[in-house]
């Protein structure tokens, strides 16, 4: 049992964390945050352990990780 | 107190500097300036104090940029070409509020020039010198005395207002030996809030020049002149010989002023009334007493161990009201009294 | 549930303004959470250089002193000379700490100063725009190696890291890149490494760090993170170059 929280106005898109989610549950947002970026988000709480590979590789430290 | 003791003028400055509280020095080696730096990798440890020699001046002068934003009294002495190498540092002190003292020992140039005493760098030291609109605070002793006096002062003055000070000195006055008088050990050093170092209890301290907002800049910009005209309303020093009843003025500092004396003195001899305007600080330029003289004078003769620099600022201080002339010799030639007398009789013969 | 992982105290809670996918910022939090997990925020002087890094005082929620290009190691010098009880490092990029302040950090480490480097290589100049750097990989386009880095024009590689190791007051080297957790987390027990040997009082200690620059590469984060891998790397091998061990 895990959980993310992302700061979308922090995010750019880099997609990073989406290549590092061993569950492949993060994908980017179809929407944008006030920069232009489509941030990006959990698909899926259920699924998410709070491994927080996601925070290890995000470069704008802009995610929690609940566990 | 009273004591006095034959010292050799670079020794005298790296004394009066361990006197001021200076505990840190890092230089790199370059004639005619050695014996400030070896006064000082023999004197400073006995006191705690740490001598350290860089591997180029450009590193010497952003140790003491660390030195000194790590809130220390910290000096640095070079010679011309050396100075040049530091100048981005000195840009980077003055842009980043860090006060410090700088000794320029001055040689003949450009380029390499010779290690022979000269006054070449007037311009570069008056003029901030590096990149950037800035101001050095620049103090030039003509005697081992004053350049005790003026070093002593020079770090309560860069802590004052933050920002480096110059010792403009030459090859003369640093190999010279006169009798000094040293002043007491200063125990009293400043507290520094806004340097960096162990932060417990206060916010986080950032020493920088970098600033790259436009507006942050141009309001930092702002500060700092006004800064400078507080140490140009403050901080002017100058010293007058034989003026009180001379039609005819010389301007001359340093080394070369202790010459003009000589040649004032033989001019007195022959009746020609002549007199001597010595800025200490060469910048801020004494502006007033040149001002203050021309009514009584005919012409000002700008004497320098150069192709006449300082001689701009005579003429910014009285404009047109009166002839401006040079006389100095280049390179490292030191001129003789007999000379600058012959030049005052020719100027004096020319105005009547 | 409870937080585990979040933004360290000792970076300040602001946006960066590095491009999307640059590894920046993951190191600086790297930076930030081993000062943070060794309690010694406190007494912590950083020295931030020129490049992209160089507003890192923005971030970093202790003290910095911001020096020059390449001058980072020597204003790390006369802060650590004046207060040899704090933890100094100084945080460059190759463009700073492998072309113009090549002196400045030699001598560093010939002297022994008891510092910390944070070097990140990416093998290019970033803030100004994607220039050749010396440590730009032969055949490798920049904007001032159009056509690729010409050996016979511009020489080849340098590798600082195996310099700095050859100098005896060097007591630690090592070489890692951010391309994994694994790696991260390994970057992270080298910084880590580095600072307690400089709180223990020993010598000079380099981290380099094998990063990416999407945006001068001209490439997607994730794809420059493969080139990294596949080309930098090749020329820089990660790994440990010098042990504390080892000083004699």
């Amino acid at each position: 049992m895990g959980l993310i929280k992302i700061r979308e106005e922090r995010c750019k898109g880099c997609t990073l964390c989406i290549n590092a989610c061993p569950k492949k549950i993060i994908a980017l947002a179809p929407y944008v945050n006030s920069k232009g970026y489509n941030p990006a988000t959990l698909t899926d709480e259920k699924a998410c352990t709070g491994c927080g590979f996601c925070y290890a590789f995000c470069p704008d430290i802009c995610i929690e990780v609940y566990r | 107190m009273t004591t006095k003791v034959l010292m050799k003028g670079s020794e005298a400055i790296a004394e009066a500097a361990i006197l001021s509280g200076c505990r840190y020095f890092f230089g790199y080696p370059i004639t005619p300036q050695n014996e400030i730096p070896e006064y000082l990798a023999k004197h400073l440890p006995k006191v705690g104090g740490t001598f350290l020699q860089a591997e180029s001046e450009i590193s010497a002068i952003y140790m003491v940029l660390g030195g000194a934003a790590a809130g220390a009294r910290v000096m640095t002495s070079s010679s011309s070409p050396g100075i040049s190498l530091k100048q981005e540092g000195i840009s980077y002190m003055a842009g980043a509020e860090t006060p410090c003292v700088i000794v320029n020992i001055m040689r003949g140039g450009p380029g390499l020039g010779a290690i022979q005493g000269a006054q070449p760098d007037y311009w570069q030291a008056t003029r901030g010198g590096g990149h950037g609109d800035y101001r050095l605070l620049v103090l030039a002793p003509a005697t081992v005395q004053e350049a005790v006096d003026l070093t002593y002062q020079a770090f309560d003055l860069a802590d004052k207002y933050r920002n480096p000070v110059m010792i403009l000195g030459d090859g003369i006055l640093a190999q010279i030996m006169e009798p000094v008088e040293l002043p007491e050990a200063n125990n009293q050093l400043p507290d520094k809030a806004w340097a960096v170092g162990k932060n417990e209890n206060r916010p986080r301290n950032i020493v920088s020049s970098s600033y790259p907002k436009v507006d942050e800049l141009e309001k930092v910009s702002i500060r700092l002149h006004e800064r400078y005209a507080q140490i140009k309303k403050n901080e002017v020093r100058w010293d007058s010989y034989l003026t009180d009843d001379a039609e005819y003025v010389i301007a001359s500092y340093g080394s070369a002023a202790r010459i003009a004396k000589a040649a004032i003195k033989m001019a007195r001899a022959e009746g020609i009334k002549v007199g001597l305007i010595r800025p200490i600080s060469v910048w801020p330029f004494p502006t007033e007493p040149f001002q203050n003289i021309v009514p009584q004078t005919k012409f000002f003769l700008s004497f320098e161990m150069c192709t006449g620099q300082m001689i701009d600022d005579v003429r910014l201080a009285i404009g047109n009201e009166r002839p401006v002339y040079h006389y100095g010799r280049l390179g490292g030639v030191i001129p003789l009294p007999e000379e600058l007398l012959a030049k005052i009789k020719e100027l004096v013969k020319e105005a009547k | 549930m409870d937080k585990v992982s979040s933004f360290p105290k000792t970076l300040v809670d602001v946006p960066m303004h590095y491009c999307p996918g640059c590894t920046h910022g993951i190191i600086h939090r790297l930076v930030a959470e081993v000062i943070e997990e060794m309690e010694i925020a406190f007494k912590t002087v950083g020295i931030a250089s020129v490049g992209c890094s160089c507003f890192c005082y923005d971030y970093f929620n202790f003290d910095v002193v911001a020096s020059a290009h390449g001058r980072a190691p020597a204003t790390a010098t006369g802060v650590k000379r004046v207060h040899p009880e704090c933890l100094v490092f100084t945080y460059q990029g190759d463009g700073d700490l492998a072309a113009i302040g090549t002196a400045e950090i030699i001598h560093a480490a010939v002297r022994g100063e008891k510092i910390s480097v944070i070097f990140v290589n990416n093998g290019i100049y970033g803030m100004t725009g994607g220039q050749m750097a010396p440590t730009t990989l032969p055949e490798m386009k920049a904007t001032t190696s159009p056509y690729g880095r010409s050996t016979a024009l511009t020489g080849y590689p340098i590798k600082m890291t195996e310099m700095l190791a050859l100098q005896d007051g060097c007591v630690y080297a090592e070489r890692t890149k951010i391309s994994s957790v694994a790696t991260i987390n390994k970057t992270k027990k080298a910084i880590r490494k580095s600072f307690e040997l400089q709180i223990a009082g020993k010598g000079f200690s380099v981290v380099e760090i094998l990063s990416t620059c999407p945006t001068n590469w001209g490439m997607e984060p994730l794809e420059s993170i493969k080139w990294m891998e596949e080309n930098l790397e090749t020329y820089y091998p990660v790994g440990l170059i010098k042990d504390e061990k080892e000083v004699k």
